[in-house]
């Protein structure tokens, strides 16, 4: 019983990391009917200029708090560069574009950070294990900190006029744009929120599985899991979805296929997702007509 | 901002489908003299190029099977790599744990393959091209992991892997195993080249580009949808099925972690840089992914992945249709039928 809570606990933990993604992915599936294959490359660029901060003697919270800034700004530029352009292609342009930036954004990690795998500080310290050792601090830390983060998206997308816009601009472009917001703007603004949200979860991340250019990869396939299973175009049910994928997949690796099996689990529950609710959780179904 | 309200994008749409046309004298007299080149390497080059010319087949029939998949049918797929794995592996385990003859083993991984492209195709082919990319993304990053399986490591030789014996020249053929191989492999490679252009020009090749370009129409003029996804999928994995076993015979050794993620992508940029919906393009493909990441390695460990990426998006932008497409461009051009094809605007795959 008490392994069984363990298992659920940690899950939880690397839940709030895999609902971190994939809302960033949700985000921009929103807006652009595009997912972001460099999602997880984008994070783990943040993280590796997180590290890079901290190592140069700077405080690990304004290290953290830069690091997403120039994670924002970085995910605007890339919006506006790359992705304009592939507004209306066909979906084979926008994956080759979003897989070549993967390549290009993982080649670069190695070249500069290098390819040694490091280990990263965490700021949640503690001299014992919290909750009767059920979690690390760390843990505890970090799940704190995600869902913070989640709130602080939530209000304000739900309480601010820009919000509002932003929501506007993603749900119906034409009607937000003769309504006078700036649509191109607020994608742009979209696309640096996103890169944020991403970076954080992987500075949060990066003291448990520690950190190397492919830190992410099987990370995001989790989140594509979450987002699929909440449905791709519901935040909230990205959350929640990755949250459950998270318990999920700790509960499978410990009781029934082990842990050398665990992405396989991401890969059956997207497949599972696609045959029996193609919607997702959250989502809502999309009747296409002629 | 009045441009707003249609923006329009600026990276051109996939040209009109050109389907491949009647097999004429030209074609044959060219395709003879490209074969006889090919051939005539056997006996000029050393072993080391005769390798990298096997592998350059081996690569351009695995470029091949996605060919038919996106350039026909419009479907995206990350994970070909999970295909040339099962071939790979099919090949692997029936030479190194049933001493079997390697000649034999291809039509058993080329049917392995289309029943494991058939069972993942199957479910997501009913849905848009993206949820394909998603699913089969999940399967490149979860392949090796599967392969690494304590349970089937009688089977797979788990993280070690499997090694085969080299084959050798048959009928006392005064050749050396390697210019076996490479006959061989040319051998198979037009073959299956053979069969994807009868494929492709005959009713289910305009059934495919017709479900590419208008499901909807499709569908009502009696194409049953799901069902040509499905098969073209189990096709297409086949064909890249028998590019692993080529590889596994090539190489005589199997482990994991060669088919990893990067395997699949790299297939990927190959299937772009040929051209999506040219078959002769699968050719340039195959050369690109033997030849470039080669080159790239001396450069730095990182190169290859920044020179994929860079490749990835600069055609994506500038040469959408691939090497293969901007070769038909010019050779019609030059006989006077020019029609800036590739500048072209038809309505898209999805």
């Amino acid at each position: 019983m008490t392994g069984l809570l363990h298992q659920i606990a940690s899950g939880i933990a690397s839940g709030a990391i895999y609902a971190s993604v994939a809302l960033a992915l949700v985000m921009i599936y929103q807006a652009t009917h595009h997912v972001n294959f460099a999602q997880g490359e984008m994070a783990t660029l943040s993280t590796f200029v997180c590290l890079t901060l901290i190592q140069a003697g700077i405080p690990f919270w304004v290290a953290f708090v830069v690091a997403l800034l120039l994670s924002f700004a970085f995910g605007a530029v890339v919006e506006r560069v790359l992705m304009r352009p592939m507004m209306d292609a066909p979906v084979l342009a926008s994956v080759g574009v979003f897989i070549g930036l993967l390549l290009i954004i993982n080649a670069l990690d190695g070249w500069i950070f290098g390819y040694t795998i490091k280990p990263f500080p965490s700021p949640f310290h503690s001299a014992h294990a919290m909750l009767g050792g059920y979690v690390s601090p760390h843990e505890i830390g970090a799940t704190a900190l995600t869902l913070l983060v989640l709130v602080l998206v939530w209000l304000f997308f739900r309480f601010t006029t820009l919000g509002l816009a932003m929501r506007a601009a993603a749900h119906n472009p034409a009607s937000a744009r003769l309504c006078g917001v700036r649509v191109n703007l607020m994608l742009s603004l979209g696309w640096g929120l996103a890169a944020a949200i991403g970076g954080a979860a992987g500075i949060m991340v990066a003291p448990i599985v520690f950190l190397d250019p492919n830190m992410m990869s099987g990370i995001l396939l989790y989140a594509f899991a979450g987002a699929l299973l909440g449905g791709i175009d519901s935040p909230l049910g990205a959350v929640i979805g990755g949250f459950a994928v998270g318990v999920l997949e700790n509960l499978f690796g410990a009781y029934v296929v082990g842990t050398e099996l665990k992405l396989t689990v991401a890969l059956v529950i997207i497949v599972a997702v696609l045959v029996i609710k193609p919607a997702g959780l959250f989502g809502r179904a999309v009747h296409s007509r002629v | 901002m009045p441009d707003d309200i249609s923006p329009a994008g600026t990276v051109p749409r996939a040209a009109k489908p050109v389907l491949p046309g009647r097999f004429t004298s030209r074609h044959a007299l060219w395709m003879g003299l490209f074969l006889a080149v090919m051939v005539s390497f056997t006996f000029f080059a050393d072993s080391y190029r005769l390798f990298q010319l096997t592998m350059l087949v081996v690569y351009a029939v695995a470029v091949l099977g996605m060919t038919i998949l996106t350039g026909y049918s419009g479907q995206i797929s990350l994970g070909h790599g999970a295909f040339f794995a099962i071939g790979s592996y099919a090949t692997a385990i029936l030479m190194s744990n049933y001493n079997w003859p390697y000649w034999a083993t291809v039509p058993v991984a080329a049917a392995a393959s289309a029943l494991v492209g058939f069972l993942i195709g199957f479910p997501a082919l009913r849905l848009g091209g993206l949820y394909l990319a998603l699913t089969t993304f999940a399967l490149a990053v979860a392949v090796p992991q599967i392969l690494k399986v304590n349970a089937l490591s009688d089977l797979t030789g788990g993280v070690q892997g499997l090694t085969m014996d080299k084959a050798s020249a048959p009928f006392g053929l005064p050749l050396t195993g390697d210019q076996w191989i490479y006959l061989f492999s040319l051998g198979v490679g037009c073959v299956v080249f053979l069969m994807a252009w009868n494929l492709a020009r005959g009713r289910s090749g305009r059934a495919m580009l017709a479900v590419r370009e208008q499901a909807v129409a499709a569908e009502a003029m009696g194409v049953g949808l799901a069902g040509l996804k499905t098969r073209t999928f189990a096709v297409s994995a086949m064909i890249t099925g028998v590019a692993g076993a080529l590889s596994s015979i090539a190489v005589q050794f199997v482990a994991p972690d060669s088919f990893n993620f990067f395997l699949s992508i790299t297939l990927f940029v190959g299937l772009v840089v040929g051209g999506v919906d040219s078959i002769p393009g699968a050719l340039f493909g195959g050369a690109f992914i033997e030849f470039i990441p080669n080159i790239a390695n001396d450069i730095s460990k990182a190169a290859p992945g920044a020179i994929y990426g860079v490749i990835l998006i600069g055609f994506m932008f500038l040469m959408p249709r691939g090497v293969g497409g901007a070769v038909v461009n010019l050779i019609r051009r030059a006989a006077g039928r020019g029609t800036k094809a590739g500048l072209a605007q038809a309505p898209a795959a999805e």
